[in-house]
């Protein structure tokens, strides 16, 4: 919340300039009646929009504790295959994303049309990185036989210090399927941001946003800024159990 | 288009001059409906929609009540009752109750109770509508295709084994109907917060809005979890996972747990918009201002909280701890309280009123006493020891029945007459209205007060057949439930003849308080003519002569 305000406060004192989009800024819709009271709107339903990803994604988190908990063994046996390097990078990319949302804001807030839009196009590129190497990690996982299914297979019953795990490959199955729905709703998630900002960056190359009016790319970056939160969560939750030696 | 709808504030004969530009009349083709943005209009197709699939979910629940007329299962095999009463609970629920209220009266009403020109994103709003479209034929499609027969709980490993009906297509559904009520929530909480009138202060709102507030809530927040179950019990069948499977290591307590999280509040999405219609209609009815204004108001938000805290009751004897069965059961006592709130404020409020006995204040009476009784009978269910005796029995389906119909549905009748001379600028007429109010009443209690006896008595629910000794009581239940179904069928016959022939409706026949009855009967596209601005208390009746002007009858 507090971000947002401030940006709300930043764009009133930026409006001051264009005192004759008050009259007829094309942007303000028939029922609000005035833009500050547009943008309040649209910046509330947007929160509550994430509250509901929150809920969608917490009934995943809720799963995965409960299974955690029951089956601690077999969750960290089984997470210690996953690619941990792949996941850090993963997880660095999506925080520099995150700044250049930042970025690519702060560029509309000021009219500076060309870097909004190029800020736009490297949070895709950064986006698409993550998704090609998240493409890369399943397919490790195909290969290995790791996909919960009939042709699943789990035999890698060491840790990371060679010690033997005893693990029921039904429990670790679980996991890889806790894995994947997690894994892959987010990717959904990332793959409709990637959508949302190429959407964005042909409309700001257009020139419809103005520093009295950006609030599309203000609340797609929330969107960016959560889907990536969720990654933070995720990426520590499901490839560093019981990791430390 | 607003400018050029006339200002007729206060002058009720309005009705008598050439007709004014209104949301009806403004715009005839099918598309000026089908693509419109006008809360109104979109309440209106709401209503249509809705309508429809309360008589397709009361289709199926007659042909249960045929079904039980006698102890032999005579009319449909097993399997196929399994779908049937699965098929009634998921339209009525899914396609009913949770939209009808908020999606139709709420819809028409929040912007116009608050002085708005419409919601905050109307184009969201007709988003939502089609989702709900979209949903609802998904639905019809796996009905028509041969069902689904998972109960609407859509229980594991059943659901996600056991079954070989069309789960997965029935669960997109609700999946999309979610979204729609998600987006609905989302849109009420912005306009509520962001879009009042001037001078409309949150303790000046009329409690419709505070119910619907308190719905939204629970919308946004409770929505999205029942939609990632259902994502989950969609993957574990398609794909063999074991995540709620015991056979694959999955829990399947924890898939109602998840269900009942949202499952449970989704009661609370049902019944307090319709507590919002009838403290309306108490407070217009009784010509007093409400007693207890805060109370009732924030009890909408106690509601919704503690709603949020009690899912586990419906789990009792599925195998929970008895640690946890008696804290969800203490908190189950605990939410009755703010229900009991509402229930002594609204009594307080007729004592010593001007009682006028229109066809409203019937269903917000009716209301009244069988949400009483439905909501008391809650109270033996929160009870540990008799829950176990009476789990899985018609007690059980009597006491959600005497909330779901005789609560929400009451409050939706009742709402729908109180405020058709805005929605059509047409008066309906009271005989017939009162009538059918009154088979209803009586069509319910018969229906469904002798299903608390077959419960209590040990007849257990969704079975096709019974001993032939609780015969009796299934008959005089089916008897009753004709009777409900003509009761129903008269205010859809008689709404639709009052389009055409009813009396000109004027602009406030009521008398009543609130911003809407301040603008014309119907409004024009965009409400007002003139932002109002408040400067009074909601249910100001002391500063409002006392005789509605459609009174009925002498009190």
């Amino acid at each position: 919340m507090p971000d947002s305000q401030m940006t709300t406060s930043q764009a009133t004192t930026g409006s001051v300039t264009t005192m004759e989009h008050e009259a007829h800024n094309p942007a303000l819709l028939h029922h609000f009646s005035d833009a500050q009271q547009q943008k309040n709107a649209a910046s509330l339903g947007m929160w509550l929009f994430l509250v509901t990803e929150i809920m969608f994604f917490g009934g995943m988190f809720c799963a995965y504790l409960v299974y955690r908990l029951a089956h601690f063994n077999a969750f960290a046996a089984a997470s210690q295959q996953l690619s941990i390097k792949m996941g850090a990078f993963n997880t660095a990319v999506l925080i520099v994303s995150s700044v250049t949302v930042v970025l690519a804001v702060k560029a509309a807030e000021v009219g500076k049309r060309k870097l909004l839009v190029g800020y736009l196009v490297v949070t895709v590129l950064l986006g698409l990185t993550f998704l090609v190497v998240k493409g890369f990690e399943y397919n490790e996982k195909f290969e290995r036989h790791h996909v919960p299914g009939a042709t699943f297979k789990f035999t890698d019953t060491f840790d990371d210090n060679g010690k033997q795990i005893p693990v029921n490959p039904k429990e670790a199955e679980l996991f890889f399927s806790i894995y994947f729905v997690m894994t892959g709703m987010h990717a959904l998630h990332m793959i409709i941001g990637c959508g949302l900002f190429s959407v964005l960056a042909i409309l700001s190359w257009k020139g419809h946003y103005t520093p009295g009016y950006f609030t599309p790319i203000e609340n797609a970056g929330l969107y960016w800024h959560l889907v990536d939160i969720i990654w933070i969560y995720l990426f520590p939750l499901l490839y560093l159990i019981s990791r430390h030696s | 288009m607003a400018s050029k709808a006339a200002s007729t504030e206060n002058t009720a004969m309005s009705a008598n001059q050439a007709p004014k530009l209104n949301y009806l009349n403004n715009g005839h083709s099918l598309k000026s409906w089908l693509l419109t943005t006008d809360h109104k209009r979109i309440a209106m197709l709401y209503l249509i929609s809705v309508t429809t699939f309360f008589f397709i979910g009361g289709f199926f629940a007659m042909l249960i009540r045929l079904e039980l007329l006698t102890p032999q299962g005579d009319l449909m095999q097993a399997d196929t009752y399994n779908k049937v009463f699965t098929m009634h609970g998921m339209t009525m629920v899914f396609f009913f109750l949770i939209p009808v209220v908020p999606a139709v009266l709420g819809n028409f009403l929040v912007p116009l109770m608050i002085g708005a020109k419409d919601l905050a994103f109307p184009r969201i709003n007709l988003l939502s509508w089609y989702l709900y479209i979209i949903a609802g034929t998904l639905f019809l499609h796996c009905m028509l295709i041969g069902g689904v027969d998972t109960g609407w709980t859509f229980y594991t490993p059943y659901s996600t084994v056991g079954s070989n009906t069309n789960v997965i297509e029935a669960g997109l559904a609700v999946f999309i109907a979610g979204f729609s009520s998600i987006f609905t929530g989302l849109n009420f909480i912005v306009t509520i917060h962001r879009m009042r009138a001037p001078g409309l202060t949150w303790d000046r709102l009329p409690l419709f809005i505070w119910a619907n507030y308190a719905t939204s809530l629970i919308m946004i927040l409770g929505t999205p979890v029942v939609a990632i179950t259902i994502v989950l019990v969609a993957v574990e069948r398609l794909f063999h996972l074991g995540i709620f499977d015991p056979a694959l290591g999955g829990d399947p307590l924890l898939f109602q747990h998840l269900f009942w999280f949202y499952s449970h509040p989704a009661v609370y999405i049902m019944i307090l918009p319709s507590m919002g219609v009838v403290s309306e209609l108490i407070t217009c009815f009784s010509r007093k201002r409400i007693f207890g204004y805060k109370f009732i108001a924030l009890s909408s938000i106690a509601i919704a909280v503690i709603g949020f805290l009690v899912w586990a009751h419906h789990m009792f004897v599925a195998g929970i701890s008895l640690y946890a069965a008696m804290i969800f059961s203490f908190l189950t006592f605990f939410v009755g309280v703010p229900s009991a709130v509402k229930v002594f404020n609204w009594t307080a409020t007729l004592y010593k009123s001007s009682i006028t006995y229109a066809t409203p204040m019937l269903y917000a009476f009716g209301f009244i006493g069988l949400f009483t009784i439905g909501g008391l009978t809650g109270l033996f269910l929160a009870t540990l020891g008799i829950d176990v005796h009476v789990t899985d029995t018609y007690f059980v389906v009597a006491h959600f029945h005497y909330v779901m119909v005789g609560g929400v549905l009451m409050g939706f009748l009742g709402g729908m007459h109180f405020w058709w001379p805005k929605i059509s600028g047409r008066m309906y007429p009271e005989g017939w209205a009162r009538l059918s109010a009154l088979l209803v009443f009586v069509g319910f209690n018969l229906t469904f007060f002798p299903q608390f006896i077959l419960g209590y008595v040990g007849m257990p629910r969704r079975y096709w057949q019974y001993p032939p000794e609780f015969q009796v009581l299934n008959v005089l239940s089916t008897a009753g439930a004709s009777v409900l179904a003509v009761g129903y069928l008269l205010p859809m016959i008689y709404f639709l003849w009052s389009l055409k022939y009813g009396p000109i409706a004027s602009d406030n026949p009521w008398n009543a308080a609130g911003l809407e009855w301040k603008t014309t009967s119907p409004p024009p596209t965009f409400n007002f003519d003139e932002t109002p601005v408040v400067t009074w208390e909601a249910y100001n009746y002391d500063e409002i002569p006392d005789v509605p002007l459609e009174a009925p009858v002498a009190r």
